[in-house]
């Protein structure tokens, strides 16, 4: 009976966002710009594509700084007082509060490098956020390919960037990319980074990563808290965006799960 | 020069030259590798240059009674207090739910019931928590309002949502560290006439204790970190105080940096004062990591899990 709790409880958060969500969204709701002024003439376009642009920005910082740590750390490392270090940053970072990461950021990148509330500061931010993933998910994936691989590669003759580049990295790559989706959909529900290193009520679409960005969780946050608008329509229009951002979040996982799946049943066939 | 020579100079260039690119290579992946131990160290090193004129207030901060910045004081007693009331809580609520599930998970559910369950467990991690928040605001906050009356705001608000954060936490480790025990002490157990439920209270439990405690205190860790979801909840008050009763709406450490940052001043103390809380946020969290890390290092030692048998005696 307890152990049903979880469930209910995910199942009654998803519906009944679904539902109050479900009233509000329209084309209009999709594909307009927020009016602060009179909140039900606007829309939440811009936020949902500064929400994939600051999605972009951390993914590409992230994501090849991890792969490269993991390698280093799961085919060249020997183990020492460096890789113990790095491992030991690597949980230090995921401990972390996102809030101090925010704090970081806005003194950091914000205010010393001179980016200003932008797509950069707050994409660089959630980078930060999501290393510690990247890089444990790629040591991971990267350690459970069979040894016999590199050796079968390595008696070919390949060197040892080769055997990584074209054998290792193309039998890891769904576990890495599994543990970079999950990681995603970490940062593009995170609130608190992006609220500290963006502007807030945002009506553009960011041209430059030096442009501000709206997103939809600050959207959420500002509309419910800043903006000047009556409650039931104030309380609709972030029912709406949840509803935009759980759908985001979703899909990201299932496609995780899904992945992960097919490459537990390609390994334990392969295996046979 | 002969042919074949001049070919082996060559093989002999292009080998070196294969070499010195390997050796690039491994240098830039080290460097890459380096770079969480760099981001740390930024991190630590600019929020501390921000908050040590705060931190310097020593007793006044730390164990100050009130926060009115608008008066220049500065004290953060009231808001540490709570920020442990309501991580406690949550997390007793998230024991009292997890530790169960858990072990139904690990030694009774059917292989079906599982898989439906692990898999929205893991997704619960993942609600945004600015939409959960959100759902505590406009479900919790009015139950509680109707139902206890006072705000609706409140402590309890918090326990409630902040256990359903960190419920999954709490799940998978406690269930991984009860699948951890070896299978022959539940065997053993059963053998000498113990019921299943003898089995899992003196078998079991004793020795996947230090891997649930782990969880615990790794969610306390979560709980203490976590912002948006709180802050939606538990009220925010002006001026914070130590609460006396559960529906009173408080304020925590995250939910002040959040509220305060978009109006203070540049330079000044206020400023260096939200700082200073990022910083007691970040060594209060830590602790909470490391003692995990420590708990979880012990937890396939031989010597604990003999003790834990012994003891169970």
């Amino acid at each position: 009976m307890v152990a049903l709790i979880s469930v209910v409880v995910l199942f009654a958060v998803v519906a009944y966002i679904f539902l109050n969500g479900m009233q509000v969204i329209s084309l209009n709701f999709l594909l307009k710009s927020p009016n602060y002024a009179a909140l039900d003439k606007g829309g939440i376009f811009p936020q949902i594509i500064g929400s994939l642009c600051l999605l972009a920005v951390c993914l590409l910082f992230a994501v090849p700084l991890g792969i490269a740590s993991g390698i280093y750390l799961a085919e060249y490392a020997t183990e020492n007082i460096i890789t113990k270090s790095v491992r030991f940053f690597v949980e230090c970072l995921a401990g972390i509060p996102s809030i101090v990461i925010g704090l970081f950021g806005l003194i950091f990148l914000v205010y010393y490098l001179g980016f200003g509330p932008s797509m950069l500061s707050g994409g660089l931010a959630l980078g930060f956020m999501i290393l510690p993933w990247t890089v444990r998910a790629s040591e991971e994936a990267i350690k459970t390919v069979p040894h016999s691989y590199r050796e079968a590669s390595l008696a070919l003759g390949a060197s040892k960037w080769q055997t990584i580049r074209s054998v290792v990295l193309k039998s890891a790559y769904p576990g890495i990319i599994t543990g970079i989706l999950l990681g995603a959909g970490k940062a593009i529900g995170e609130a608190a980074v992006i609220l500290l290193t963006t502007g807030g009520l945002v009506t553009y679409i960011p041209h430059s990563l030096l442009d501000d960005v709206g997103a939809l969780p600050v959207y959420i946050y500002m509309v419910l808290t800043v903006v000047p608008a009556s409650r039931a329509v104030a309380e609709s229009y972030a029912f709406g965006a949840s509803l935009v951002l759980i759908m985001m979040f979703l899909m990201i996982s299932v496609f995780a799960l899904f992945l992960r799946n097919t490459y537990v049943k390609r390994m334990s066939g392969s295996r046979r | 020069m002969s042919d074949s020579e001049c070919i082996r100079t060559f093989k002999f260039k292009f080998r070196r030259m294969e070499l010195r690119k390997e050796k690039i290579i491994e240098k830039l992946l080290f460097v890459s590798a380096l770079s969480s131990i760099l981001i740390v160290f930024f991190i630590i090193a600019f929020m501390l240059k921000e908050s040590i004129p705060a931190l310097a207030l020593g007793w006044d901060f730390f164990f100050g009674m009130t926060w009115h910045p608008s008066h220049e004081q500065f004290g953060i007693f009231p808001i540490v207090v709570t920020t442990f009331v309501v991580g406690i809580g949550a997390l007793a609520i998230a024991a009292a739910i997890g530790i169960p599930t858990a072990i139904f998970l690990a030694e009774f559910s059917p292989r079906w019931l599982r898989n439906i369950i692990k898999p929205c467990v893991e997704m619960l991690v993942g609600i945004p928590s600015i939409v959960l928040g959100f759902f505590g605001l406009m479900v919790l906050v009015v139950f509680i309002r109707d139902s206890f009356g006072g705000y609706g705001e409140c402590i309890l608000a918090g326990w409630i949502i902040l256990a359903i954060m960190t419920l999954p936490h709490v799940i998978s480790i406690s269930e991984d560290s009860i699948r951890a025990v070896p299978k022959g002490y539940k065997e053993a157990s059963l053998a000498l006439g113990a019921t299943q439920l003898q089995t899992i209270r003196r078998a079991i439990l004793p020795n996947a204790r230090s891997g649930i405690l782990a969880s615990l205190i790794l969610g306390m860790g979560n709980a203490v970190g976590e912002t948006m979801a709180v802050l939606m909840v538990i009220g925010n008050p002006e001026i914070p105080w130590i609460p006396s009763s559960i529906l009173e709406p408080v304020r925590v450490l995250t939910s002040t940096i959040v509220l305060e940052y978009s109006y203070v001043v540049w330079g000044s103390m206020h400023q260096h004062a939200l700082f200073a809380i990022g910083v007691v946020l970040f060594v209060i969290v830590a602790i909470f990591n490391l003692v995990t890390t420590v708990a979880v290092k012990g937890r396939f030692g031989a010597t604990t899990a003999i003790k834990g048998v012994i003891g169970s005696r």
